[in-house]
């Protein structure tokens, strides 16, 4: 069926049972009447741009030249002849790949704590509003919070200098060899709450009855969290690492203002360098089609996601 | 003491060790950015740090107030996050009903597209909406933010409403019907007003996404009074590099709105961040 029909009618639905539409064929239209809306708004923000995405990586110069031509697949090519875009890949790929174990240990340490029955409800209660606090602050505050506290005349290094860890003043963000870390430090921070959050829904639904059995068995408790707790939190953990493994790949906003992608492309992502090839070079086509290589990676992993989520 | 108590009481003391750790990790950076903001510029370097201020001042708050550009980005900010959310509400909530009460061809397809479309990375379509928002000659306004933002608050706002909508019963739409009404009027009479948690946990988290929002907002806007409060705080940090006081006061008050939400509709907060990995 055709999305033809014009969503304003919706009112008047009722009106519709006097109209040459058979009674059967009006009830076929009307939920797609409901969907209409968002079908025709995801075709123009979703369909459409991913191939005028598509159109513009196979063409010379889009945006930019008004008489862009067909090129075929030379912009890939000269995309990934590109070290930068390698170098920029791996970065994405260690970047993402640190995020999401941490985010996985932290948040599953949290949730452990904050559902531990040795600590008053009330306090867990308090904490848990406290704990989630990094996951409210936008990528940009985030970005600024560890600059300054990460700066070479900032806290961190007065403090690590005072205990002697460090013996002169580190520029975290803006010497090659610390850059990445930080940077990955940073997003470590702000994502574990998801997964402490998830997760710890997921902890209050294990049945006690196993633990206690487990116990008279003879367990101790790392046996019970081997065998009872991570087999029962495996869904749960599966299907945000994938999510969070999506998203963090599309890391922008937190390097483009840590780091810029910089000291020398040391902290270079995959969106930095495709968004200065567009929007600081210009060159649109190449541009697009890097652009597309990531939705291709993307759209891979989400797949995955998709096929095990249907398993479940 | 008894063996068996020690043995009680060490985990307990190392659970509340791992919670104040978790405390200080989680706590400390936002404290100290709420403190910077509220000192001088000299004092948010002095040696040896100090978390509290020695000299408490509202200057850095003050001279935000009192330069209109910068007040400029907050009612940017607001008045784009409003629209989409009430936008986002509105289309989620007719879309949400329509997969919730109804089977039709492509349904699940549908359902399936609108999961996956929360994957799409936003640099991929920033290139062609780019294209698209200057033919359309709408570059630089609040409709490139308002119709873009779209994108991505609508599949976690009908992914959630889908979910509210399948708790509650369909005997009432039933009942609507019987009486001679039609589906329409039964979604608006009946169910809206019982759906209303649902549809303020789908508001609240829809807000919290378009207001956070960045690379569409740096990239779909060029003059400095159509900047949103994170591109303001970008601008500040490019323009001032060392105004810190200021761009912590900047971020306290780009924050204040979302953790007031976030004190007031904490349940909902955290239905709207889990929707899209339990729902899916």
């Amino acid at each position: 069926m055709t999305k033809v029909l014009d969503p304003s009618l919706l009112p008047q639905a009722s009106l519709w049972s006097r109209s040459w539409l058979s009674h059967r064929r009006k009830r076929q239209c009307v939920p797609w009447l409901y969907v209409a809306p968002a079908t025709l708004l995801f075709t123009a923000l979703m369909l459409f741009p991913m191939v005028t995405v598509l159109r513009y990586s196979l063409m010379d110069g889009a945006i930019a030249k008004k008489d862009s031509s067909f090129v075929g697949i030379r912009n890939y090519l000269e995309v990934v002849a590109d070290p930068i875009f390698w170098q920029a890949a791996a970065q994405t790929l260690y970047f993402t790949v640190v995020s999401v174990i941490f985010h996985l240990v932290i948040g599953l340490a949290f949730a452990q704590l904050l559902n531990s029955d040795r600590v008053d409800p009330a306090i867990r209660g308090v904490l848990r509003v406290l704990f989630i606090l990094p996951w409210l602050y936008t990528a940009v505050i985030i970005a600024i919070i560890w600059r300054l506290l990460l700066d070479p005349n900032g806290v961190v290094n007065s403090v690590l200098m005072t205990l002697h860890i460090i013996d002169f003043k580190v520029e975290w963000f803006s010497s090659p060899g610390t850059a990445l870390q930080a940077v990955t430090f940073a997003n470590i921070w702000a994502g574990y709450p998801l997964y402490m959050v998830s997760l710890l829904a997921a902890l209050q639904g294990i049945s006690k009855e196993l633990y206690e059995a487990a116990e008279l068995d003879g367990a101790n408790s790392i046996q019970s969290f081997v065998h009872i707790t991570v087999p029962q939190l495996m869904p749960v953990i599966v299907s945000i690492a994938l999510l969070d493994f999506i998203w963090t790949l599309q890391v922008f906003p937190l390097v483009w203002m840590t780091t810029g992608g910089g000291p020398i492309h040391a902290t270079e992502m995959l969106s930095t360098y495709t968004y200065k090839l567009a929007f600081s070079s210009y060159k649109f086509s190449l541009a697009s089609a890097s652009a597309v290589l990531i939705l291709a990676m993307s759209m891979s992993v989400t797949l995955v996601y998709i096929k095990y989520q249907k398993a479940r | 003491m008894t063996r068996a108590r020690r043995k009680k009481k060490l985990p307990t003391i190392l659970t509340y060790l791992g919670l104040l750790a978790g405390l200080v990790f989680a706590g400390f950076p936002i404290l100290w950015m709420v403190f910077a903001s509220v000192k001088s510029n000299a004092e948010i370097f002095a040696l040896p740090p100090r978390l509290l201020p020695e000299h408490f001042t509202l200057m850095a708050y003050g001279s935000i107030f009192s330069d209109p550009t910068k007040v400029r980005f907050f009612l940017n900010s607001y008045f784009v996050a409003a629209m989409v959310t009430l936008l986002t509400v509105l289309v989620a909530i007719v879309t949400a009903y329509g997969l919730s009460r109804y089977t039709f061809r492509f349904k699940n397809a549908l359902s399936v597209f609108i999961i996956s479309t929360q994957t799409v990375p936003p640099i991929t379509l920033i290139i062609p909406y780019f294209g698209m928002v200057v033919s359309m000659k709408i570059f630089n306004t609040y409709y490139a933010l308002i119709l873009t933002y779209l994108v991505f608050t609508l599949p976690y706002a009908i992914l959630l409403m889908v979910g509210y909508l399948n708790t509650i019963p369909r005997d009432l739409d039933e009942a609507v019907k019987v009486d001679g009404g039609s589906s329409w009027t039964a979604l608006w009479l009946v169910i809206v007003p019982l759906a209303v948690p649902g549809i303020v946990a789908t508001a609240v988290y829809t807000f919290l996404l378009a207001w956070n929002e960045f690379l569409f907002a740096l990239t779909l806007t060029k003059s400095t009074e159509m900047r949103t409060v994170p591109i303001g705080i970008e601008l500040l940090m490019g323009q001032h590099a060392f105004e810190w006081n200021e761009m912590m006061a900047m971020s306290v008050l780009g924050s204040l709105p979302l953790l007031v939400l976030y004190m007031i509709a904490q349940r909902w907060f955290l239905a709207g961040m889990m929707a899209g990995s339990v729902k899916a």
